[in-house]
């Protein structure tokens, strides 16, 4: 069951919509020839149009997208975990009942991501057994743990804060199903980030314990937020297409760049500090300055060798498997059902 | 046969007055679990009050390729629309 730790799989990241790899990995299946492409695709990308399902596209397009929707659609299901791990031990029945709310929504979100990427033709159980057997990824934020509660809100802030800034352009997805579950995914997030910048603010204003504890999670979350961007765009191989194609709308450096922007002030209105000594204005550039991202991490992490991969896998199969008797029973039910159905009464207008 | 249950396409009303618009689509074993996993999934904010969930099996549609002659006849009718015609000045309400 640990497949999480397998490296020999295709390895390509998906962040909450980024779609790169590690750069020793097998490249993904490239597009065709851009003549390949068939004149109706190209007429509707040419006025910014929207390709849905059932339009002719090209393969590489196709798969793009199944492989894209797919791996956003398991970051979302596996984030229910780090979260998930301190329903139990929320400090009042208030972050409970708000946590539970948020984690309830990364369900929802994941769901909404496989109906998307089904109407690309695959079924949602084939992408759960890739999921489950490595063979496709989720995004590798996940498998960093969730220590304190503080972690819960450093989450909320800047990991769902990062998920905004990449999400928030995949609205005008040039994959019409794709788009429209990113609008509705958009317009739940925004609660996700305040409810844990919230926490963090509360914790700021604490006894000093409470700052401590607010300060190491920023401390441990900084980075690999940055990191969800993927890599620096000289090295990231498939944007190119994905934006030549309107998947991508913006290079991952420059929704770093915004990420940063929005968060510096931020931080500085919670009176915390992030672990970066480069940070500061640049007036020319009219941009925040940072520091280099180390990038071995993040590979590290999707090779399977971050700090939570293989807990993360074993605990959704297990989760998978212990409800396999709830899915018969329900399939069951509904079988009894039809067997038994007696002609159908009337409609009684349902319009 | 996907090992999956059967997929239902969701339609919400989001209020009265108005008609149930396409929201996107789940899996259930049935209508009446179908019903209530879009509930769960598709109003959790009060978009709705109303659900119509439809086997997407059901569902005939028309075909991307025949877009031109099947919508076609309608591009020469623009008698069909009323700023085709001349209305002399000075004639109101009209």
């Amino acid at each position: 069951m640990m497949q999480c730790s397998v490296t020999d799989s295709v390895t390509v990241e998906d962040v909450y919509g980024n779609d790169f790899t590690a750069p020793d990995q097998p490249a993904q299946p490239t597009r065709p020839a851009a003549s390949d492409e068939p004149a109706s695709f190209r007429d509707v990308l040419a006025a910014d149009g929207r390709i849905e399902p059932r339009d002719e596209m090209p393969e590489g397009y196709r798969r793009t997208l199944i492989r894209q929707i797919a791996q956003h659609a398991h970051s979302e299901i596996i984030g229910m975990q780090p979260e998930g791990n301190w329903i139990s031990r929320a400090p009042s029945l208030r972050r409970k009942a708000i946590l539970m709310a948020k984690v309830q929504d990364e369900a929802g979100h994941g769901l909404y991501l496989y109906a998307a990427a089904e109407t690309l033709g695959v079924d949602r159980a084939d992408l759960l057994d890739q999921l489950h057997s490595g063979r496709q990824k989720y995004s590798s934020i996940f498998n960093y743990p969730t220590l304190t509660w503080a972690d819960v809100g450093a989450i909320g802030w800047l990991v769902d804060g990062a998920a905004i800034v990449n999400q928030v352009p995949l609205c005008r997805c040039s994959y019409g199903p794709y788009g429209r579950a990113m609008v509705r995914v958009c317009k739940e997030e925004s609660f996700h980030q305040r409810q844990g910048f919230e926490i963090l603010h509360t914790l700021a204003k604490g006894t000093d314990a409470q700052r401590a504890m607010a300060q190491d999670a920023v401390d441990r979350y900084w980075w690999p937020s940055l990191m969800m961007f993927g890599p620096p765009d000289d090295d990231s191989p498939n944007s190119a297409q994905s934006m030549a194609w309107g998947i991508k709308r913006h290079s991952n450096d420059d929704l770093r760049q915004r990420f940063v922007d929005m968060t510096v002030p931020q931080s500085e209105a919670l009176g915390l500090s992030l672990p970066d000594p480069e940070i500061a204005w640049n007036s020319d550039r009219g941009h925040y300055d940072f520091g280099e991202v180390d990038f071995t991490e993040l590979f590290e992490v999707i090779r399977g060798n971050g700090p939570c991969n293989a807990e993360r896998m074993a605990h959704r199969v297990r989760a998978h498997e212990d409800g396999a008797w709830v899915r018969e029973a329900a399939t069951a039910y509904a079988d009894k059902r039809s067997r038994q159905a007696r002609p159908p009464k009337a409609e009684e207008g349902a319009a | 046969m996907s090992r999956d249950w059967p997929l239902w396409e969701v339609f919400v009303r989001s209020r009265r007055g108005l008609s149930h618009v396409h929201v996107g689509s789940l899996h259930a074993p049935d209508a009446e679990m179908a019903l209530r996993n879009a509930r769960d999934l598709y109003t959790r904010r009060q978009e709705g009050v109303s659900l119509w969930v439809v086997p997407a099996s059901a569902i005939a549609a028309s075909s991307p390729d025949e877009k031109d002659s099947f919508f076609d006849p309608a591009a020469d009718k623009v008698y069909r629309h009323p700023t085709f015609y001349d209305v002399p000045e000075g004639v109101d309400h009209l």
